[in-house]
């Protein structure tokens, strides 16, 4: 990916441990590069802390980001630190207004890689209509990180027609998926040590919330649930509807959107798409009458044009998530027990 | 991707499943020997689509859940020395050994790496020649010409530092071994088409001879699946008993032999112990003698008290076939994915974790 910002002149290449003391170092990582970069009024006044006000029933979430590569195809974890909380905060169906951030860095971390996060960050919140308004730079000792962490915290206003809460799913309900499923787990595991496909898998992390803004307007209460099926995938979000509403919930293999490059990535590896992390996809459970115009809206808007209902609420098998195989068979799609690892055969 | 759709076809599926209705008359069991089929069965909700007379009863081919406990104890004893980098394919991590799992070393600080080949681990081992890089070489015939091929290489790379711990076990012994006990009785087999695409199909003409049984070398796709268990029910209920090959798309007579010429160069075989079931008699690999220094057992001292099996774990007779794992009354109890009494609740191509993770519907 080509920087789209030129970095400062710094008479420093590499993160060490100085520019996490509180000193000059730190003084100087954070004007030229930091401040510069995110900088608004909020965040210049570079108190302890940032003040704000918000009228009206606010949504807070906080996520860390840890993942390895910390560059991927797509992306990078600059950006995904901020999609994700600004994600999680849509999910509650809440507009996202700021944000906090936090690194930890090991020691050793490039000067243009850093710069390369943080221009991540900076497009990453233009795009979701954000600011970071406060934040905190610590480092550590070589070993004792992994290149770079980062913690992002969100807080935004609840759309006014939106009522998301999981006791409102009931029967009928349809299971709708915003986009194509698997594709930000295996642009990573494409990546990681020794894999190398032919073709190039690129994340699809982006922000969700002017989407889903619009979807609230339109829809309102008829949707009844939110939910970003990152970690765990879509099984474990599906899952976790069907044991806390005690209803059952049936899926259709069919017509669950995964690419193809994608697909025989997850046969060749021996993995389940419907356990990989996703980024820029979400899911959501909506009235039945509506559930038709809503994934006509959404194919209309970002990131929705693969959007699809893939499945129901229903009475039958509570607890339980029962797919429909492409050749008509039936089985359980149970929570996934630790973390999927690659089959011999 | 044409298997994707072609294999997975729903109207070609019924079909199969009509024909299946239409061919069988009394009750068969066959069993599909190789873990990968048992995933794709209950994966593709195949089993609940059979008719009722068609019992399928999940075989022992599912290399995770036959590894012996010593020689897990071994892995995590290695990938706990200083020095040491322990390679594995990725569900062997989770298997418990009598102490721990290979994860849980890993967490505790051990340098244990996910490959999926052996290969990779030969650029590390040349990348570190300071550390001993020890690859975990599990598997059936299908794993074995790349892990043969690994001390090929590092052989001809003059490598030191380069070793494998062997558990290779073999299909066609664990066959016999299935027919010769007294307890099981299976009607048919589905082999295991990976395997056959590298050792062929000769070693299985004296077995259908030898215990008048109808096998039939099968996919792993549903339509191959159905297609291979239509065949065999076509043999039973006929009173025929032939070697057929469902998977001849791939899957050639004399299977690959320049794979089975690096396999013989480096290994010979030996009796090996399968968990669960026992010593089979000629039913693994071990390294050649001018390979021995490849060979991490020879390699390393170990001194590790043999550890002994869960007396709970009817592991053994549900590999033979002689019990579905919802018959074993730990099941789904006090043997669970999070907490295996025994291998074959670990590896989602075990038997007991396959029924666990994809079986019963409560309606």
């Amino acid at each position: 990916m080509k920087l789209h910002c030129p970095m400062p002149q710094l008479d420093f290449d590499v993160i060490t441990l100085g520019h996490g003391s509180g000193g000059l170092l730190t003084n100087k990582l954070l004007d030229k590069v930091i401040f510069d970069l995110l900088g608004n009024e909020k965040l210049n006044e570079r108190h302890d802390g940032a003040y704000f006000q918000l009228d009206g029933k606010t949504a807070f979430s906080t996520d860390n980001f840890v993942v390895s590569p910390i560059f991927f195809p797509g992306g990078n974890i600059g950006e995904l630190a901020v999609n994700g909380t600004v994600n999680d905060i849509a999910m509650c169906g809440a507009i996202p207004k700021y944000l906090s951030l936090g690194f930890i860095i090991e020691e050793g971390l490039k000067m243009t890689e850093f710069w390369e996060i943080l221009v991540a960050v900076k497009r990453a919140c233009d795009n979701a209509g954000v600011q970071v308004i406060t934040g905190d730079t610590k480092v550590v000792e070589k070993g004792k990180g992994d290149k770079i962490f980062i913690n992002t915290t969100g807080i935004g206003l609840v759309h006014s027609k939106a009522d998301i809460n999981i006791e409102n799913i009931k029967k009928g309900d349809k299971i709708i998926v915003s986009g194509q499923l698997a594709t930000h787990g295996m642009s990573i595991m494409s990546v990681r040590e020794g894999l190398e496909f032919e073709t190039t898998i690129e994340s699809d992390t982006a922000n969700l919330n002017h989407t889903v803004e619009v979807l609230l307007d339109d829809f309102g209460d008829e949707i009844h649930l939110l939910r970003d099926p990152t970690r765990g995938g879509a099984a474990t979000v599906l899952t976790e509807i069907a044991k806390s509403r005690k209803l059952g919930i049936n899926i259709e293999q069919k017509n669950i959107p995964i690419a193809k490059q994608v697909n025989a990535a997850c046969e060749m590896l021996g993995l389940d798409p419907l356990y990989v992390a996703n980024e820029g996809v979400f899911m959501a459970v909506v009235g039945a009458e509506k559930a038709d115009q809503f994934v006509e809206k959404l194919k209309a808007l970002a990131y929705g044009n693969h959007a699809a209902i893939i499945g129901e609420v229903v009475e039958e098998h509570p607890g339980q998530v029962v797919m429909s195989s492409l050749i008509g068979g039936k089985r359980v799609v149970n929570m996934l027990v630790g973390e999927q690892l690659p089959r011999i055969c | 991707m044409k298997y994707q759709s072609e294999y997975h076809n729903q109207e070609l599926a019924e079909e199969y499943i009509r024909e299946l209705k239409n061919t069988v008359t009394k009750p068969w069991k066959i069993m599909e020997v190789c873990g990968g089929q048992t995933h794709s069965l209950v994966k593709n909700g195949i089993l609940n689509m059979l008719p009722p007379e068609i019992q399928m009863i999940h075989g022992p081919g599912c290399p995770v859940c036959v590894t012996p406990l010593h020689l897990i104890d071994k892995a995590i004893h290695l990938a706990e020395k200083e020095g040491v980098i322990l390679c594995s394919f990725g569900d062997m991590l989770r298997v418990p050994g009598s102490q721990k799992s290979l994860l849980e070393a890993k967490a505790e600080g051990a340098d244990i790496r996910i490959l999926y080949s052996p290969l990779e681990a030969l650029k590390i081992a040349k990348d570190k020649p300071e550390k001993e890089v020890i690859f975990f070489a599990v598997g059936f015939e299908t794993t074995a010409p790349a892990n043969s091929l690994s001390v090929v290489h590092a052989h001809r790379m003059g490598l030191k530092n380069y070793s494998i711990l062997t558990s290779h076990v073999l299909v066609p012994p664990a066959i016999e071994a299935i027919m010769n006990d007294e307890e099981s009785d299976i009607d048919g087999f589905l082999a295991a088409g990976h395997v056959c695409t590298i050792i062929g199909l000769e070693e299985y003409y004296p077995l259908v001879e030898k215990y008048k049984i109808p096998i039939v070398v099968t996919g792993f796709e549903p339509i191959d699946l159905l297609q291979g268990i239509l065949m065999v029910v076509r043999q039973l209920e006929k009173g025929d008993f032939k070697l057929e090959n469902q998977y001849s798309r791939v899957v050639r007579e004399e299977g690959n032999p320049m794979a089975v010429e690096v396999i013989k160069k480096v290994f010979k075989i030996d009796n090996r112990e399968w968990r669960g079931i026992g010593t089979i008699p000629n039913s693994g690999f071990e390294l050649q003698e001018n390979y021995a220094a490849f060979d991490a057992n020879k390699k390393f001292d170990f001194n590790i008290r043999k550890a002994e099996e869960s007396s709970e774990c009817v592991a053994g007779q549900i590999l033979k076939g002689i019990k579905k794992p919802h018959e074993c009354p730990a099941f789904g109890k006090k043997c669970t994915p999070e907490n295996p009494l025994g291998a074959p609740m670990v590896s989602s191509e075990g038997a007991c974790a396959a029924y666990y993770h994809f079986s019963h519907i409560n309606m």
